[in-house]
């Protein structure tokens, strides 16, 4: 390739980054998952304990519950919820954009537990011995609603009954008592019935309350974290302000320090941006404040890779190198230096991603991710570009490189 | 300042001449620190000492005594308060119990009722176990990666260069730490953050500049003492240049999220900003005369420089 071919590629190469990047941010950076924090809404870290009377706290009945929160928060219609289970014994909720906090948390921790009792308050029967999804709301020979739910074992209703006859049988939903009938004789077929003056409105909630399921475990909130919408988006702003100040000031810095290379870093910084908000989006990774954070730490980490090699291109300049051996010295002494800074910060990345939870998650996670596209843009592409403009034979004075010619010795 | 034809390199100022200077206040800030740890400990958030902060956005100028007599109104004698932000309209309070949900839109409902609907909030509830949880956590991690990054410099140069610039790392998290506790700022999830990440960082100077006296070590035949201290000061000077450049970029954004961050990441800014600053101290006046220390008169040492070096 010819100097002047080299010169059009890499003009080329910019008008056509410059197209896309204009071209598809706007509709990036609107599709980037918002975390609780920048959006509002709340994250729950749940610890289970077993329901009195209930089942031990195990990795399938964690599960479970997890899978019955998930469920009562989608009855809710709220978007994207997320739910995951943590070490033996904890579930962690997080729910963006949540506007009626206090309802959707007393519902997610609501254990829904619907149980039998004797008159002595000992349970007889429990949430797992009734047919999942199996309450309907039916009318009574009145006419009055009521609700009719259908158990596993008829012989284990029918065994229990027939102990109570001539007693009262409680019905309670958690500590709540619906009704309690007199067990008259021991009632076989397997179904049970809930009447107590409900209107059909009243029948159709408990219905649907039972429905939705117990949890299989008690749930005790441990951490909780809520975000006001107004505020998540005050820090947004201002936060997202504070990186494009401090980008801005860092890439006139560069143009300041390194001149024509200066130029490249910023090109680099900007893709970089692009990159980052592309990867972000791929991954369907959710962006928290302590992410932008990151994000914005990161660019003045990615130029590191960019002021290491020109420094070092400088020093092999004003040693009397030709510009194309500097470049090619430079860019190789520099390339272990830089991989190293990078390893180190992966290395503490990985380390408070391991340890961390929530926001700081979030953190270390876009390091990482931040590190890497870094790798990609401020070292290679950056070299590709530089290679491009030295050989083009367009820029041949040392002080475009921010060298004096003075400072230069002969070899 | 005098050039020096041997390195090619201005030497403005002889960083080992004066190492004891340096090695003594560096000393004496960790010492203070340390005190200052023993009677003033850290004033730790509620992520670390469990019970409930709120971060509230009234929207509207609010003074200490308004926030007090506002938070005793709604049956909240003895809480902490403190108003920030860029026009007194942010106020944040730290109570010592775990508030129950109903108590925390209690005192929301009370603060919208009289500041207005505009009044939002950041609300972090943390129970006992998991704030003593989360402090065993982060001393691990500060080991582990302390741990991790030490053997991989340990892998890349011989052991003095290793141990020199691992006390230098240890000391840049220590000055953090300490500087906070001085303060008593608060700390809080996002501060282990700042301290792992400059843990992470602040060695990348070291690195840069460990290499450059290994590269000139290659090339320059006699090491007495004196010549040992000249080439240490000329590498430095060599690598000044990018690692000043190097950490003012990252100061620069740092100090933007600082001035023009949210409230909530204020604070792990400054963390950050402290953590650059002493790292790239540390870097030159700490981790290479400690180097040189270590080195002694450099005899038995010419089989260790073999490997090529960057720069």
């Amino acid at each position: 390739m010819k100097g002047s071919s080299r010169l059009v590629a890499f003009l080329g190469i910019i008008v056509i980054m410059a197209g896309v990047f204009a071209w598809t941010t706007p509709g990036l950076v609107k599709d980037i998952k918002l975390g609780l924090d920048l959006k509002g809404g709340f994250e729950v870290l749940y610890e289970a304990s077993p329901l009195e009377g209930g089942e031990a706290v195990t990795s399938e009945s964690l599960r479970r519950t997890a899978n019955s929160l998930e469920d009562r928060i989608n009855s809710t219609g709220i978007q994207e919820p997320e739910i995951t289970t943590e070490g033996s014994n904890r579930i962690r909720v997080k729910l963006a954009g949540v506007t009626n906090e206090d309802e959707v948390r007393n519902m997610l921790k609501k254990p829904v537990n619907l149980t039998f009792r004797n008159p002595q308050g000992e349970i007889v029967l429990t949430g797992t011995d009734f047919v999942q999804n199996g309450a309907e709301v039916v009318r009574d020979e009145l006419g009055s609603p009521m609700i009719t739910i259908k158990l596993k074992d008829a012989k284990k209703f029918e065994d229990v009954t027939s102990k109570l006859i001539g007693q009262k049988m409680s019905i309670y939903l958690d500590e709540e008592m619906l009704s309690d009938p007199m067990v008259n004789y021991a009632i076989p077929g397997g179904s049970a019935q809930i009447s107590g003056n409900y209107t059909m409105e009243e029948a159709k909630k408990l219905r649907d309350t039972i429905n939705l399921g117990a949890l299989p475990l008690k749930l005790t909130e441990k951490y909780t974290q809520s975000v006001g919408a107004k505020l998540g988006e005050q820090s947004l702003h201002q936060t997202v302000e504070a990186g494009i100040i401090g980008s801005a000031i860092v890439l006139v810095f560069l143009i300041i320090l390194f001149r024509i290379p200066g130029v490249v870093a910023g090109i680099t910084v900007i893709s970089y941006v692009w990159l980052l908000l592309l990867v972000f989006k791929l991954m369907n990774a959710t962006l928290t404040l302590p992410g932008i954070a990151a994000f914005v730490l990161g660019v003045g980490m990615a130029v590191d890779a960019n002021i290491i090699m020109y420094e070092r291109i400088k020093e092999e300049i004003r040693s009397g190198k030709s510009l194309l051996s500097s470049l090619k010295a430079g860019s190789k002494n520099s390339l272990r230096t830089i991989m190293d800074a990078n390893i180190t910060n992966i290395i503490a990345s990985v380390v408070l991603y391991v340890i961390g939870n929530g926001a700081i998650r979030g953190f270390a996670l876009t390091m990482i991710f931040s590190i890497l596209v870094s790798i990609v843009t401020n070292i290679f592409f950056s070299r590709f570009l530089i290679h491009l403009l030295i050989r083009s034979n367009v820029f041949k004075k040392p002080s475009y490189y921010g060298v004096k010619e003075e400072e230069i010795r002969a070899l | 300042m005098h050039y020096n034809d041997r390195f090619h390199t201005k030497i403005r100022f002889d960083f080992i001449k004066h190492q004891k200077k340096f090695f003594g206040a560096s000393i004496a800030l960790v010492i203070i620190g340390i005190l200052s740890l023993l009677f003033f400990q850290m004033n730790f958030g509620v992520d670390f000492k469990a019970g409930t902060n709120m971060d509230i956005e009234l929207g509207k100028t609010i003074t200490q005594d308004e926030a007090k007599a506002e938070m005793a109104a709604l049956g909240y004698n003895d809480v902490e308060t403190t108003v920030g932000g860029s026009n007194n309209s942010r106020l944040s309070v730290r109570f010592d119990d775990v508030l129950e949900q109903a108590k925390v839109t209690e005192v929301l409902t009370g603060l919208k009722a009289k500041y207005g609907d505009q009044v939002s909030a950041e609300t972090n509830v943390v129970s006992p176990d998991m704030a003593r949880e989360l402090g065993k956590k982060t001393i691990y991690a500060i080991i582990i990666s302390s741990i991790a990054i030490m053997l991989y410099v340990m892998i890349r140069f011989e052991w003095r260069f290793a141990l020199a610039a691992n006390i230098s790392i240890l000391y840049d998290a220590f000055v953090v730490i300490a500087l906070f506790s001085i303060f008593q700022l608060e700390v809080n999830l996002p501060f282990i953050a700042a301290v792992l990440t400059t843990i992470g960082y602040s060695i990348n100077d070291k690195i840069v500049i460990f290499d450059r006296i290994r590269e000139n070590l290659r090339f320059s035949k006699q090491k007495n003492k004196e010549q040992l201290a000249e080439l240490v000061n000329a590498s430095l000077w060599q690598t000044m240049a990018r690692n000043v450049y190097t950490v003012l970029t990252v100061l620069i954004v740092a100090a933007c999220l600082y001035l023009f961050g949210s409230e909530s990441i204020k604070l792990f800014a400054l963390a950050k900003l402290i953590g650059l600053a002493s790292g790239a101290y540390s870097s030159v006046c700490i981790a290479s005369p400690l180097w040189l220390m270590l080195h002694g008169d450099g005899k038995k040492q010419r089989k260790t420089v073999k490997t090529p070096a960057a720069s």
